[in-house]
């Protein structure tokens, strides 16, 4: 029998390691940055408004100043604890179940559930390249600062681009689909009354934001969008 | 009928084990699927060959004791059943079925189709119980309880403690098992003085066995023989992050006052 004393250890550090810890953190982080997501894609689908009115708003941003600074912190402190959560959870999985079943079925976990950490990598790998694409520049080789619309329009004529674009929103849409629902429940939200609708309102938020994500790339590869 | 079988047979704890093929010429659709092994092991013997190990014990669904995979699913196809109430019936003529222990770290192998399910134990002990004062008893309706509190209570009390939940996670997480017990004596009145201390030592204590975590898959509710559901992790989730917050682990040295 293992003796359990809390007593005296920090409070912080127990609720730190235990699971239920963790994918509470997990669940918060994962709060923070859905609501990012589609409020990122609200104000980028402005681009559709023509470049003045999306000039404008990247202005705007730019012009919060400090503000932009704190809120750039607080997202990058999210996907730091979200990442390292993952991380720390699938070692704890990988763990739980050294031998392999020989055959094993899945009878109701969505496709969604089960690839949360393939999704997730993939998406972050996506955020780096995105940032150093659209945002400092660093990778795109048009790059004119300030002109937001012009390196938006040449970025996603890059076929290549546009396509990784699109596949790595539709994997957010994916981990969006479960793990919007997903957080509600670790964070203890589950009645009878409302479970259903979540789950609704996450594949809901899944759709959507894939749908919006992709149609962007997607007008510029058509020419919907042109400079 | 006829079946092709492929069970999962090992020697013991630190042998290693393989899959062995077996033919089933004549299998009755009226038997259950422990009765068919019975079968086998009855021509196993007579071969003079060692019979394939399975726990069981009541055969009536009740007690928790049986329980492997079948075609990759804890007690088998049918919902709502352990293997031993599982009826040849739901397989056809014919078919090829694998058959293997529940795999998780915290259930070793003990031998075939035998798993040690002593960590469920463990966690019962470390917090699983309501104490109750010596003396008279007290009268069943004394005290009140609200009947969907005790509707909730009584569904989550169903677990039979069989494995299977762990078995079908795909992170062999133990949570919907130590879920139902929380819930279960949570809800009642009898449940409240140890409602924090049980939360938390009872999720320190599946992390300790080496457990997996909740990712809210809901393939536990799915194949629950007794149909626990998920709810209760988040009832958990919500006790555990309650006492996270206000419990006291009691300091001063027992017997004092």
């Amino acid at each position: 029998m293992s003796t359990i004393a809390v007593g005296g250890i920090n409070r912080t550090a127990l609720f730190y390691q235990s699971v239920i810890g963790k994918k509470v953190i997990m669940a918060v982080t994962g709060f923070i940055l859905s609501g990012f997501v589609l409020g990122h894609m609200i104000g980028n689908l402005q681009v559709f408004a023509g470049p003045e009115k999306f000039n404008a708003y990247a202005a705007f941003l730019q012009g919060l100043g400090p503000m932009l600074w704190v809120a750039r912190i607080a997202l990058l402190a999210a996907v730091g604890l979200h990442i390292a959560m993952a991380v720390q959870l699938t070692l704890l999985k990988l763990d739980a179940r050294p031998q392999a079943y020989v055959k094993k079925s899945a009878l109701v976990s969505t496709y969604a559930a089960r690839t949360m950490i393939w999704s997730g990598p993939i998406v972050a790998a996506f955020l780096i390249y995105h940032l150093l694409h659209l945002t400092t520049g660093h990778a795109h080789p048009d790059f004119k600062p300030g002109d937001v619309y012009a390196n938006f329009i040449t970025g996603f004529k890059n076929p290549a681009v546009a396509l990784f674009y699109m596949v790595a929103n539709i994997l957010l849409a994916f981990h969006l689909y479960h793990g919007v629902w997903s957080m509600f429940q670790s964070l203890g939200v589950s009645h009878p009354r409302y479970t259903p609708i979540l789950k609704r309102l996450a594949q809901l938020y899944g759709i959507v934001i894939g749908l919006g994500n992709v149609a962007m790339p997607m007008a510029v590869l058509t020419g919907i969008l042109t400079l | 009928m006829k079946l092709t079988l492929n069970i999962w047979r090992q020697k013991g704890p630190n042998h290693p084990g393989r899959m062995v093929k077996y033919e089933m010429p004549n299998v009755d659709e009226h038997m259950s699927f422990l009765e068919m092994l019975d079968v086998l092991n009855e021509d196993l013997i007579h071969k003079g060959e060692e019979p394939v190990t399975f726990e069981h014990d009541c055969r009536e669904g009740i007690c928790g004791c049986c329980g492997f995979m079948i075609n990759g699913l804890p007690h088998g196809p049918q919902r709502g059943t352990t293997v031993c109430q599982l009826h040849m019936r739901q397989f056809h003529d014919g078919e090829e079925l694998w058959i293997e222990p529940f795999r998780a770290k915290a259930f070793p192998v003990l031998k075939d189709l035998m798993v040690d399910r002593g960590s469920f134990d463990r966690i019962i002990a470390a917090g699983g119980y309501v104490s109750v004062n010596t003396g008279c008893f007290v009268d069943g309706n004394a005290i009140p309880i609200e009947k969907q509190n005790a509707e909730m209570a009584m569904d989550a009390a169903a677990c039979i403690g069989c494995g299977a939940c762990v078995a079908s996670c795909p992170n062999a997480s133990a949570s919907l098992f130590t879920a139902a017990k929380i819930a279960h004596l949570g809800l009642l009145p009898q449940g409240q003085a140890e409602r924090d201390r049980r939360a938390v030592r009872m999720v320190a204590q599946m992390m300790e066995e080496s457990f997996g975590y909740c990712t809210n898959t809901g393939e536990c509710e799915a194949l629950c023989p007794k149909g626990v559901k998920i709810e209760n992790i988040a009832r958990m989730n919500r006790d555990y992050l309650k006492a996270a917050i206000t419990y006291r682990e009691e300091s001063a040295p027992a017997g004092g006052s």
